[in-house]
């Protein structure tokens, strides 16, 4: 027992030795470890040490603006919030419910039966609210209820540049008109970067970035508002005035091709699309065929002066005021016997046309309202296009051939109307369209000789004289041309006896044309249904106006105009 | 040698701090360019939203009818108006 206490006791070597050797295993095993976590798992802590620091962040693109030619804006993207909650989450006092629903203008069942399916992790309680609202909301500090930033979309011309600009959805992307014709410029592509942010959530640098956000491009319209709203004004009042089903108004710049309005009756409201009908939606001018009647008068015409069939003064019998062909007989409503070329289209005798059209080859005929763009989409680039019904010359009959001079057993839209005015418009050619601002002098295709197209000029000045059928066409200091239409609306395969479209297309000044008026009124239904007295007024005002913003010099004298007696103007029935 | 070791480690300490704060500087500089950033596109939604709201105040049916209805103005008659084209100014 004194052995430990009288000298060193020698400890057995192994103890030392174990010692060492879980000593070098402990490092040994720490050793593996760290290669472990460094080479093998290195990965994972990565990530999860990035998390720490590093954000993915999304970096928010705009849609693009839309313009008028004058730079006004017509569409602009503002950005809104949304409301949204997961139901799980939100555990709301039924005083926290009533103040949320009621800044949120939600009925209380609503906003309750929305925050019960606790099954779901995201619920929108309400999008696109104004800032303050949300403000608001966000003031309450209630748990579970979250907002995120959006886009809307506000259009300030409201329902006079509806049909024209369209409307994007909720999620921002264009859903009608020009919104959804040029998405892909307009619309902008968010983008997403990574970044190092600090303790205060500071953005400290820049990491990557993986994709480039890019906002949408502005876009100016050759539309001019001021045109715009006048035309639609004028048309608004013309189909109220005349108990009108719908109405539609195009104007055209005549040197470059632009539309400088475009317009519909009956519109809307895209800044409020509650309870929208179809019939409100529709943008006539464009997607909508009609039967054009008289003012198609002038290109069969012109096709016999540019085959050196006739000159203006040449004589045409119209008497007895009818003609039958096969067994079908064409009207004049007034029987005007011996008249030359000029006074068959001022007077507008659909008998006069139908011996000028069978005197002519029907392949010159069809080639000639092909080429001015009837039966084809008038290529403006806007959704849902009309190409119109022409059928192929093999298959006319003679009497269509004769109707077709006048505008019947044909379709066309208003735009392609205007459109082939421009032949007469611009000694010849016709030019392409374009809704987009192009600001130059346009190149188009010559179709009629220079003399042709002069010879129609005054033929169609002469249309809009008294004595003519579209003397309220006419404005004071500007030399006016054009063509009034009236034709039976086509119903059930026949043509009902008590429907019309009145229509005028016309240009203006006379001696050099700056502008192309098209009015179209559907069924106008108090009294009244003749182009010139409920289609031409429209067309004389708006025209007026554009000539006037335009600031086209007179090229008539400023006096007033002596106005046609009740009962002495020309009316046609086509 | 002793004496140029000491040299290099002093030089080794000063590059690691200069490293340091220049680092520090770009990230405060960073976060500044974002910070600006971030206002000019918060100044282009502004700007936005002030475009709409010409637009509103300058619909033309609304400076029509202050023009027509408060200010009585209206369109001169056409033998009033002289246009005057660019050339034949003088």
């Amino acid at each position: 027992m004194n052995a430990a206490t009288q000298g060193l006791v020698r400890l057995p070597v192994w103890r030392a030795r174990f010692v060492l050797a879980a000593l070098l295993a402990a490092f040994w095993v720490l050793g593996a470890r760290s290669l472990y976590l460094q080479a093998l798992q290195t990965d994972f802590l990565q990530e999860k040490g990035d998390a720490r620091y590093s954000r993915l962040i999304e970096a928010p693109a705009t849609r693009g603006r839309i313009l008028d030619r004058n730079g006004e804006a017509l569409a602009v993207s503002t950005p809104v919030k949304s409301v949204w909650a997961i139901p799980a989450d939100a555990e709301l006092s039924g005083a926290e419910r009533r103040k949320l629903a009621s800044l949120l203008a939600l009925e209380r069942n609503e906003l309750a039966k929305k925050l019960a399916d606790t099954s779901r992790d995201f619920v929108y309680l309400k999008r696109q609210v104004s800032p303050d609202i949300a403000e608001s909301v966000e003031a309450l500090g209630l748990k579970g209820i979250y907002q995120h930033r959006e886009y809307r979309r506000y259009y300030p011309g409201g329902e006079v540049t509806a049909h024209v600009i369209g409307f994007t959805g909720v999620d921002d992307a264009g859903q009608e008109g020009i919104e959804l014709a040029h998405q892909a410029s307009l619309g902008g592509k968010p983008g997403s970067r990574r970044v190092i942010k600090d303790r205060l959530g500071r953005i400290v640098e820049d990491v990557e970035s993986i994709r480039e956000a890019q906002d949408g491009r502005d876009l100016t319209l050759s539309i001019d508002s001021k045109i715009q709203n006048l035309a639609f004004g004028a048309l608004k009042t013309a189909v109220a005035q005349h108990h009108a089903k719908a109405g539609a108004i195009i104007a055209l710049d005549v040197r470059t091709g632009e539309v400088l309005a475009l317009a519909n009756v009956p519109s809307y409201n895209p800044n409020n699309r509650a309870n929208l009908s179809g019939a409100q939606l529709r943008n006539r001018v464009i997607t909508d065929l009609f039967e054009p009647g008289s003012t198609l008068k002038p290109f069969t015409l012109a096709l016999a002066i540019e085959r050196g069939k006739l000159t203006p003064a040449t004589l045409v019998q119209t008497a007895p005021g009818h003609l039958t062909i096969a067994d079908y007989t064409i009207h004049d409503t007034h029987p005007g016997g011996t008249l030359n070329a000029a006074q068959v289209l001022q007077k507008s005798s659909n008998v006069g046309m139908a011996k000028i059209a069978l005197s002519m080859p029907r392949e010159a005929i069809w080639n000639l309202f092909r080429h001015v763009g009837f039966g084809t989409a008038p290529q403006l680039g806007f959704p849902g296009e009309a190409a119109g019904k022409l059928r192929h010359y093999r298959s006319w009959r003679p009497i269509e051939q004769a109707t077709m001079a006048y505008g019947m057993g044909i379709s066309v839209s208003l735009v392609q109307l205007a459109h082939a005015y421009t032949v007469f418009a611009r000694d010849g050619e016709l030019v392409p369209l374009s809704l987009v601002k192009t600001g130059t002098a346009a190149r188009g295709e010559k179709l009629l000789s220079t003399e042709t197209a002069r010879a129609m000029r005054a033929m169609l000045e002469l249309a809009v004289q008294p004595g003519g059928t579209g003397p309220r066409a006419r404005i004071m200091g500007w030399r006016v041309a054009g063509k009034t239409g009236t034709a039976h609306k086509q119903e059930n395969g026949g043509y009902a006896p008590d429907k019309f479209v009145a229509s005028f297309v016309g240009f203006a000044p006379a001696s050099a044309p700056r502008v192309v008026v098209a009015v179209m009124i559907d069924e106008p239904s108090a009294g009244e249904h003749y182009g010139g007295i409920v289609a031409a007024p429209v067309f004389a005002q708006v025209t007026q106006g554009a000539l006037r913003m335009m600031g086209v010099p007179h090229d008539a004298p400023l006096e007033p105009l002596e106005t046609p007696a009740e009962g002495e103007e020309a009316k046609e029935n086509t | 040698m002793a004496k140029l070791n000491l040299l290099l480690l002093a030089v080794l300490v000063a590059c690691a701090i200069g490293l340091v704060s220049s680092q520090h500087k770009a990230r405060k500089l960073f976060s500044e360019l974002e910070r600006e950033q971030n206002r000019a596109r918060d100044l282009d939604i502004e700007y936005g939203r002030l475009q709409l709201e010409a637009s509103t105040w300058g619909l033309h049916s609304r400076v029509e009818k202050i023009a027509t209805g408060t200010l009585r103005l209206r369109t001169p008659e056409p033998r009033r108006v002289r246009i005057v084209t660019p050339g034949a100014a003088r």
